[in-house]
């Protein structure tokens, strides 16, 4: 397999819904590999960026960012990452290099390879260790598939629902976290379930469509790769109650590699894991980690970066790997 | 008048004694092996029932055989020959194995007839069936 499908170097994309005719999709290399990301700022429909590298710096008035872990796997301790508490440790390390400080940290599931109470503690003391501030979870597959959800739900269960979603607000934008791992059935992809799409619908049912709203989900909320079960069943009732608003943002780990598209105001986002690769889509005959000689492993992991600036609904996703 | 017979020495006489006898041994352990073979074997195309315990084998996200049929009592072995976990787990969760790690086994003995479509509840697309008769 082509080392460059596993390679996601630093990606830039702007998703601006204003359509001021300015072209805003593209990809840039990014010029520094020490971590530094950039900030894209609208000023009368001119797109201008500015490194966020000097510490002290203020941002601009009215955006903030936050930042994107996935897929941690505590517990996975094979061939293709023999430690993986220390790349976790790597990648908190470079979201707190950020500057300024990241308003919190979505982690998008598989904290736990085996779903072990001890592998729960190692990771919530590998995050508290690191003070990168607030973490806002959801769960993947690796975390409930052995006891429904009570040991994840107990430790990160509160202020959920159901099985473990949530809401809730930050500076004007709305961040909905859904949980799509439970109940899974034999040959079947991803699911939300009837009690969580009611729950969905209520939650926007008062915001309006300019509201920006970003969802993080651990397993693709679009099909990625059925085959794999990279994929939810429901998801596009989900998306059917979100295609109203002017800019929504999909967060997803589980394939452990950074993916996008959009969809007319819809731009979805895959991630790099903390742990280990997976290969690309049908390249390999199973979707199972992926070993890389020792001296790459960094630079097939990595964090994202997420910067809002507000009042435009406009996000700039910045990825960057581990080295 | 006289009759010549040929004379047989002692010896030769006692050799020729035991050539019988080999050649009626073997002519009784032929029949007799013969008799172990007149047993019919299965007709083509229909599944042999196993006396031995059944083994499934877990290796690139598959379960293989990914169909076994067995007699009720049977007891089944899985053996995880992949490099990451994956589980063994009913549809219905009439038996679920907890998460097997590389080289982990789990068995589960079928003690009613029925037919048991079971996944791994890691990885939702691996399916399988036991056939229980």
């Amino acid at each position: 397999m082509s080392e460059e499908r596993l390679h996601r170097r630093h990606q830039h994309i702007l998703h601006d819904p204003s359509g001021d005719g300015v072209d805003r999709r593209g990809f840039l290399e990014c010029m520094a590999w020490a971590g530094t990301g950039l900030l894209w700022a609208v000023s009368a429909g001119v797109l201008s960026s500015q490194r966020l590298a000097l510490a002290g710096e203020a941002p601009p008035p009215g955006a903030f960012h936050f930042a994107q872990i996935s897929d941690s796997h505590i517990g996975f301790a094979a061939g293709a990452n023999r430690d993986v508490t220390a790349t976790l440790q790597l990648a908190l390390a470079r979201v707190k290099a950020l500057q300024p400080a990241p308003a919190f940290v979505l982690h998008t599931g598989d904290l736990t390879h085996g779903q072990k109470a001890a592998e729960f503690d190692t990771l919530e003391g590998t995050l508290q260790g690191a003070g990168v501030g607030q973490v806002f979870y959801v769960p993947g597959e690796h975390d409930v598939f052995a006891d429904g959800g009570k040991e994840y739900l107990a430790r990160h269960g509160r202020g959920t629902q159901g099985g473990g979603w949530h809401s809730f607000d930050y500076q004007g934008v709305h961040f909905i976290g859904l949980v799509n791992v439970l109940n899974l059935k034999p040959g079947g992809l991803g699911v939300l379930g009837e009690e969580q799409l009611a729950w969905l619908d209520k939650d926007v049912a008062g915001l309006s469509g300019s509201t920006p709203i970003v969802v993080f989900a651990h397993i693709p909320l679009w099909a990625v790769y059925p085959p794999w079960g990279w994929g939810t069943d429901d998801g596009e009732r989900a998306l059917g109650l979100l295609r109203r608003f002017g800019s929504v943002t999909v967060l997803n780990g589980h394939i452990h590699q950074v993916l996008q598209k959009v969809e007319g105001t819809i731009t979805f986002h895959t991630a790099m894991s903390t742990a280990f690769p997976q290969p690309a889509p049908g390249t390999a005959p199973a979707p199972g980690p992926v070993t890389v000689p020792a001296d790459r492993l960094q630079q097939v992991l990595g964090i994202r970066e997420v910067n809002v600036v507000r009042g435009t609904g406009t996000l700039a996703v910045v990825d960057s790997s581990l080295a | 008048m006289e009759t010549m017979y040929p004379s047989t020495p002692r010896r030769s006489r006692w050799s020729h004694g035991l050539t019988v006898a080999s050649i009626l041994a073997l002519v009784v352990a032929s029949s007799t092996f013969a008799a172990a073979q007149k047993t019919p074997s299965a007709p083509p195309g229909r599944v042999v029932k196993v006396a031995a315990a059944p083994q499934v084998e877990i290796h690139d996200f598959q379960f293989t055989p990914a169909t076994v049929t067995v007699p009720v009592g049977t007891t089944v072995t899985w053996t995880n020959r992949d490099d990451t976990l994956h589980t063994v787990t009913e549809a219905n969760r009439r038996f679920a194995s907890p998460g097997l790690d590389p080289g982990g086994v789990f068995s589960y003995t079928f003690a009613s007839a029925g037919s048991y479509t079971y996944f791994c509840s890691l990885h939702p697309h691996m399916t399988a069936t036991v056939i229980v008769k």
